[in-house]
Parts: structure tokens; C-alpha cells; sequence
């Protein structure tokens, strides 16, 4: 056999390793304007595009498909070359993979500012962008699986069936929980609604967490780990274990974001029984990654990649103990909606995901710029600063999360809650937000050294675009040893460990989801929930639009607490109609699913909602929501037939030909939701130039978005209560 | 009211059924990753785990 001569493209890996520091950048500079905001309400006052709830799903998307997806892709263009000795499959197929992407984040960070989001949690992007993102998945994946098969070693490493298995299942993740309806070019519906939306939802959600945060990287960890490290890995055999294990049980917990929701109690009790069980090979793997560096624990003292990796690794054990524990119903009852969820991801995200990709670039970008990192020092220095800022971002957090849960719960002697004003606990949070804050400035000064020290070394060097590599061509016959196994077998097989994988996740996505959808027929239906009106049809995509959900969630859980606050507890029922459901995932405010129950304690009037979203603070002193003075601009509702019917087609009951009355009735409604306004009108907070404008028949309220919105809030809640509310 | 998030799931004939296949299937992967993993030969196992070692950059 002859040795044959080719070349790895280093290209592409410097390529996405610059996209992935500088989008990194980006997210961490939006979440600390996002962290701001949280103790400063009015930082960015009055400008639509920098509001909180539009902004946090900026912060979440860029963090994780922009800083994260970039760095997923340079490790694997750059260990998997390597490691099946073979250039990529397609310069061509490369090139678009990377343009593609970044076009990608281009098109989400500026849709999701404006408003366009399906008010899906990390799966805001509207239907257009969906699409572009599955297709440049598949670009993805036909240059790696294309790269495997033309590979020159015969028996693919573990890395790379991490790799397999994460192309493959977020495919399918991505596509399921994408399914939407378009109304028009940049507005589309969820196919599902309430307890279903929720459930695929999580199920995408929380598998995100799984194959785009961590199986990427637990494949680029036995890549990188043994590399720096200069030895093998600890134990082949445990991460043979590890894989199989984790792919397996991950796919299951989804419902573990859902306890004590209206979701199903069967669902329920096997999402936390599979989060206790991802426990063991969670922590197989942390300590196959960390003991790799038995008997090499001195070179971690001069080497700040291994530093980063040893506390990349360590903040992985804590976050997989962590995640279990915080899928107990009894603890789960105390952190679900707090600030505790917030540390928990930053803790995956900065400690695990962000120093991994750090000691990635340290590691990688000298080596293909034939050079030495410039300052080893200022390396450590972004070392220290990264990792005491997990802690000074961790801590207050935890802290906060205590502090919510405690005071949510308490009860005075005579069975009243104690805090029964939302605020009375947000007011207490400020220093912890601030700390928060401070924790998140001190990560990207780190970020910022890092950024100038590569910079140094990459103009001191210079890029080895194509490096030169040889290697024995794979034989075209497979030599079958005796009596082989399985599992050798399978581990020269891509194409057949791409399937695998897939069946091995469909069982567990199966199993979960299909009682559920069968469970359409079978939610008892409540017969006074009824469809939107138009209006607040229209109020409810304005909701979504601003990103309510990030702040609010609509799910009362059956808790003493809970009821007293805000009403009787949710009932699965009552969301049939809701494409997307918005239960949301935090309470930075109060819970909104009975907002509008008239007898309830939530209760507000028309006029008093109108003053709140325009200026807060004006009836809920020390109120941290932002103003929302754009929502007295007109309403746009050129699409709202269109919306009447999309919903019909998916089993919204409007009857036939609604959708051309529909607008004559929000006008209506809209009418009588501004009554009440006008009447008060010396009351609202506007400006003398508004008031104005109103006087002299310029501006009508009923016109205006707002009026939408707070018809969708008095609506919020009430169907069950058909006596009480309707007239 | 109770009965609203509760039984969605009883009209699914033999929905018990799900959460023991759940365990079986899982467990029986397990189980065989468990026994190859046992089984399989020192020199196979080290070979794999130097590939990532076996060029220089």
C-alpha cells in the first residue's frame, strides 16, 4: 500500500474559531446590558429594539448557537481531520457551512431585537431562519458524515460518535419543535398548543442543553483533554459506557423543566426519574476527563489550556449534580421560576461551555499560526478572572433564589401570605443583581485580555492554511477478526452509528411524546374556554413580541403560595387554544395566568395597566419592569386574517368565514377596552404633547397597541370563571 | 377540579406499560455496552484510546 499525501484545512478552523470569539463577545456584552437592566430598568428607556424581553433572547441564542455552535464546529473541522487522518470531505461544503451560519446570527440578531420571535424559548427564530438553520445543519452533517467515509483510519475514536450523535439529534430536535404555521414572512404559529407545546418544548429545550451544550463538547473534551495533556484518556472502556449511557437517558428528562405544571403526572415522574439516572454517567465522564490527568497533575500548574479544562470539567460535575437534584418535585417546587436557574445555566454555560472554548482557542490558534501564545501570563490572568467571576455570577444567584423561594412561601399567623406584593421580594433582590452584574463585568475583562493576547499571537505567527499530513489509505476490505463483537464492529461503521443513534434517541423522544399527543383527544375540555377575540389575538402576538415570557410566567402550580397569590392553579384545559403556550420558565415578575379574574387579588383596571406599561414604577413603586412607551403606536393587524385563519387550520374553533368579520369586532372590543381609559384620562401617564393629540382626535386609544395588550391581559385567566368575568 | 390535570392518560390502553419498556430498553443497552465494554481486548482498547495522539499538532 502507498503512503498517500494530503493536507488538513486550517482554515476553516481559524475561520470559525474568530466566529466564535467575537459572536462570544457579543452575547456576553448583550447579557451584561440584560444583567444592567435587572437592577436599572431605565438603562435603555424608551428604545424598543434594547428592552429586556427582547434582548434576553438575543443574549441566550447568541450565547449558545453563535459562541457555542461556532466553537462546536472548529473542534470538530479541526480534532476530526485529525482523527480519521482526511481532509474535510468539501472546501466548498465547508465554506457554506461557515458563511451560512454567520449569516444565520446575523439574521437573528437583528429579527430578534425588532420583535420576531415565535416565543419559544431558544428557539425564538422565526420560520425563515428555522429553515436556513436546518439546511445549513445538513451541510453540517453531509461534509462530516462525507469526511468519515473517506476516512484513512479504520476505527472511528469516541469523539467523533459524540459528534454523530449530536449532529443527528439535533436535527431531529430542531425540526420537531420548529413545526410552525407562517402567517407572513417573518410571523408563523406553533403547530402545537399548551400542555403539547410545553412538552415538545422542553423536550427541544432541555435536549439542547444535552447535544448542542455538552455531548459536543464532552466528544471535543476526549479530543482536547488527552491532547493537552499529552497521554491517552483515563478509561476507553468507561467512555464507551459513557456514551451509550448519556444518549440514552438524556433524551427522557425533558419534563423535568415541567413539574407541577399542568403536564401530565406519568410525564412528569419519568422526566425526574431519568434526571437522577443521568447522574452516573454524567459523572463517568467528568472523571474520566479529569483523571486523564493522573500522574500529569504538575503540568496543570504550568499550562493554563489544562487549567481552563480542569475547571471547564469541574463546573461540569457540579452542573450535572446540580441538575438532578433540581429535578426532585420537593426541590424543584423551591427553585423552578427563581434566580437558583439562572446561576445553574451560567454555571454550564461560563465555567463549562465558555472555559472549554477558551482553552480550545488557547490550544488550537497557536498551532495552526506556527507560533507561541503571546503572553502566558496574561493567559493566567483570563484564567483567575474567569473563574472567580463564575463564582461572584454563582453565588448571588443561589442567594436570590433562596431569598424568592422563602419569601414567596411565607405565611403570617392568620393564613395571609406575608409578601403578598410581588415586589416586596424583587426589592430585595437588587444588591444580588448588582453583585451578578459585577461577576459577569469581570468574565469579559477576561475575554478582552484573552482578545488582545490572541491577537498578539496570531500577528506573530502566521496561518499554516493547509498543513501537510500523511497517512495509509484504508483497505478496501474490512479484515474480519474472530469472533468480533458488536460493538467493534459498529465503531468502524458511521453510517450505521448515525442510524443507531437516531433510533436509540427516537425511542426516548417516542415513548415521551406520543401518550401525550394522544392526549389531545383526551384533555377533559373545559367547554367555557374559548378561542382569543381578535383583539386579543392580536394582544397575545404583542406579548410574544416583547418577550412577556422571559419575565412572566402563566402557570400557576398547586401550591398553597401559589393559589393564594395568584388564583386558582392552571389546568391543562385551559391552554388547547394556545399556539405557543407561554407558561415561561422565570418569575422576575408575578405569575399572570389569572390576571384577568375579576374576583381575583391579581385584578387590575384597564387604566391602571395602561399606566403600568408605560410607566411602572408610576403604581408599583420600586418596579423593575421596563416602560414600554412604544406600545402607543398604532396596531398593525394587516395580517390578523390571515392569523384567524392559521388558527382555524390548526383546530382553533373560529367559524367559518370569521376571519372577515374578525377585524370589525376588534375594533369593537378595542372600543370598550379604551372606555375606561378616556374616562380616566387625566389619570394616564402620558405626555402633554399625547394628551393632546387625544384631544384634538389626532390619536385614538382604541387604535393603539396597548389596548390590544391589556385585552389580552383581562383576558388572561378567566375562562374557567365564565359568571364572574362575562358580561 | 382535580380531575383536570390528573388521568389524561387512563383512556390509553395500558399506559402502565410505558415507563417498564422505558427501563427494559434502557437497560438492556446498558447491559450490552456493559459486557462489550468488559469483554473487550486491552490491545483494541489502547490502540483507540492513542488516536488522538497519534499526530503532533
Amino acid at each position: 500500500m502507498q503512503l498517500e499525501k494530503f493536507s488538513y484545512d486550517n482554515k476553516i478552523v481559524r475561520n470559525f474559531l474568530f466566529a466564535t470569539a467575537l459572536w462570544g463577545l457579543v452575547g456576553f456584552l448583550v447579557g451584561l446590558i440584560c444583567a444592567i437592566e435587572m437592577f436599572w430598568p431605565q438603562l435603555t428607556n424608551g428604545i424598543s429594539f434594547l428592552s429586556f424581553g427582547r434582548l434576553r433572547p438575543l443574549h441566550t441564542n447568541a450565547v449558545i448557537f453563535a459562541f457555542v455552535g461556532n466553537a462546536i464546529f472548529a473542534g470538530v473541522y479541526h480534532s476530526l481531520q485529525r482523527l480519521v487522518k482526511a481532509r474535510m470531505y468539501s472546501d466548498v461544503l465547508s465554506k457554506i457551512h461557515f458563511w451560512g451560519w454567520q449569516l444565520i446570527i446575523v439574521a437573528a440578531a437583528i429579527t430578534l431585537p425588532l420583535g420576531y420571535s415565535t416565543g419559544k424559548e431558544y428557539a425564538e427564530l422565526e420560520w425563515p431562519i428555522d429553515i436556513s438553520i436546518a439546511l445549513v445543519w445538513v451541510i453540517f452533517g453531509w461534509n462530516m458524515m462525507g469526511t468519515i467515509l473517506k476516512r484513512r483510519v479504520k476505527h472511528l475514536y469516541v469523539a467523533i460518535w459524540f459528534y454523530i450523535a449530536s449532529w443527528a439529534t439535533v436535527a431531529v430536535l430542531h425540526i420537531v419543535n420548529s413545526i410552525e404555521l407562517p402567517v407572513s414572512f417573518l410571523k408563523s404559529y406553533s403547530m402545537y398548543a399548551g400542555v403539547q407545546d410545553a412538552l415538545v418544548q422542553w423536550w427541544y429545550g432541555h435536549n439542547a442543553v444535552a447535544f448542542f451544550l455538552t455531548t459536543p463538547f464532552l466528544g471535543l473534551m476526549y479530543y482536547y483533554v488527552p491532547k493537552a495533556a499529552g497521554r491517552p484518556v483515563f478509561s476507553y472502556r468507561l467512555s464507551i459506557i459513557h456514551f451509550w449511557a448519556l444518549i440514552f437517558i438524556y433524551i427522557w428528562a425533558g419534563p423535568h423543566h415541567l413539574l407541577y405544571t399542568a403536564l401530565p403526572d406519568w410525564a412528569q415522574s419519568l422526566g425526574t426519574v431519568f434526571s437522577i439516572m443521568l447522574i452516573a454517567p454524567s459523572w463517568g465522564g467528568m472523571l474520566n476527563g479529569l483523571l486523564t490527568l493522573r500522574g500529569a497533575w504538575d503540568k496543570v500548574r504550568d499550562d493554563v489550556v489544562l487549567k481552563f479544562m480542569v475547571v471547564a470539567i469541574t463546573a461540569y460535575g457540579m452542573v450535572t449534580f446540580e441538575g438532578p437534584m433540581l429535578s426532585l418535585k420537593s426541590l424543584n417546587a423551591m427553585t423552578h421560576y427563581t434566580d437558583w436557574i439562572v446561576g445553574h445555566v451560567h454555571l454550564g454555560a461560563l465555567g463549562w461551555n465558555g472555559c472549554m472554548i477558551f482553552a480550545m482557542l488557547y490550544f488550537i490558534i497557536p498551532r495552526i499560526f506556527q507560533t507561541k501564545l503571546h503572553s502566558q501570563k496574561m493567559a493566567n490572568w483570563h484564567f483567575w478572572l474567569a473563574t472567580a467571576s463564575i463564582i461572584f455570577y454563582a453565588i448571588p444567584m443561589y442567594w436570590a433564589g433562596i431569598v424568592q423561594n422563602q419569601m414567596w412561601r411565607e405565611f403570617n399567623a392568620d393564613g395571609t401570605l406575608t409578601n403578598q406584593n410581588f415586589l416586596d421580594t424583587v426589592t430585595q433582590l437588587i444588591p444580588m443583581y448588582a453583585t451578578r452584574a459585577i461577576g459577569g463585568s469581570i468574565f469579559i475583562v477576561g475575554v478582552l485580555l484573552m482578545f488582545y493576547n490572541l491577537y498578539k499571537t496570531v500577528k506573530s505567527g502566521k496561518l499554516l492554511a493547509n498543513e501537510e499530513a500523511e497517512a495509509y489509505p484504508l483497505a478496501k476490505a474490512n479484515v474480519k477478526h474472530e469472533k468480533e463483537h458488536w460493538h467493534r464492529w459498529i465503531e468502524k461503521r458511521p453510517i450505521q452509528m448515525l442510524l443507531l443513534s437516531i433510533v436509540v434517541i427516537l425511542i426516548g423522544g417516542a415513548i415521551e411524546m406520543i401518550p401525550t399527543f394522544l392526549v389531545k383527544s383526551n384533555i377533559p375540555s373545559i367547554t367555557s374556554v374559548q378561542p382569543y377575540t381578535p383583539l386579543e389575538l392580536e394582544g397575545r402576538d404583542l406579548y410574544i413580541r416583547e418577550g412577556c415570557y422571559n419575565c412572566h410566567s402563566q402557570m400557576i402550580r398547586p401550591f398553597r403560595w401559589e393559589t393564594e397569590r395568584y388564583g386558582d392553579y392552571s389546568k391543562a384545559g385551559e391552554f388547547v387554544y394556545d399556539h405557543p403556550f407561554q407558561w415561561g420558565s422565570k418569575r422576575t415578575g408575578p405569575d399572570l395566568a389569572r390576571e384577568g379574574v375579576k374576583t381575583g387579588r391579581l385584578y387590575k383596571p384597564n387604566d391602571w395597566h395602561f399606566n403600568h406599561l408605560l410607566v411602572p414604577d408610576s403604581v408599583s413603586d420600586g418596579s423593575i419592569m421596563p416602560r414600554y412607551p412604544w406600545l402607543l403606536n398604532k396596531l398593525d393587524s394587516k395580517t390578523l386574517e390571515g392569523k384567524i385563519t392559521a388558527m382555524r387550520k390548526m383546530g382553533v374553533p373560529y367559524p367559518e368565514g370569521y376571519e372577515s368579520k374578525a377585524s370589525g369586532d376588534m375594533r369593537l372590543q378595542a372600543k370598550e377596552v379604551a372606555k375606561p381609559l378616556y374616562d380616566n384620562i387625566d389619570g394616564l401617564m402620558i405626555s402633554d404633547e399625547t394628551y393632546d393629540k387625544i384631544a384634538a382626535g389626532e390619536m385614538k386609544l382604541e387604535e393603539t397597541e396597548m389596548v390590544a395588550v391589556i385585552a389580552y391581559l383581562q383576558r388572561l385567566g378567566t375562562d374557567i370563571y365564565p359568571k364572574a368575568t362575562k358580561k | 377540579m382535580l380531575k383536570f390535570i390528573k388521568h389524561h392518560l387512563d383512556t390509553i390502553d395500558g399506559v402502565e406499560i410505558f415507563p417498564v419498556l422505558s427501563f427494559l430498553i434502557f437497560f438492556s443497552v446498558f447491559l450490552f455496552a456493559l459486557i462489550y465494554v468488559v469483554k473487550a481486548d486491552k490491545s483494541h482498547m489502547d490502540e483507540m484510546s492513542n488516536l488522538p495522539l497519534d499526530n503532533k499538532n
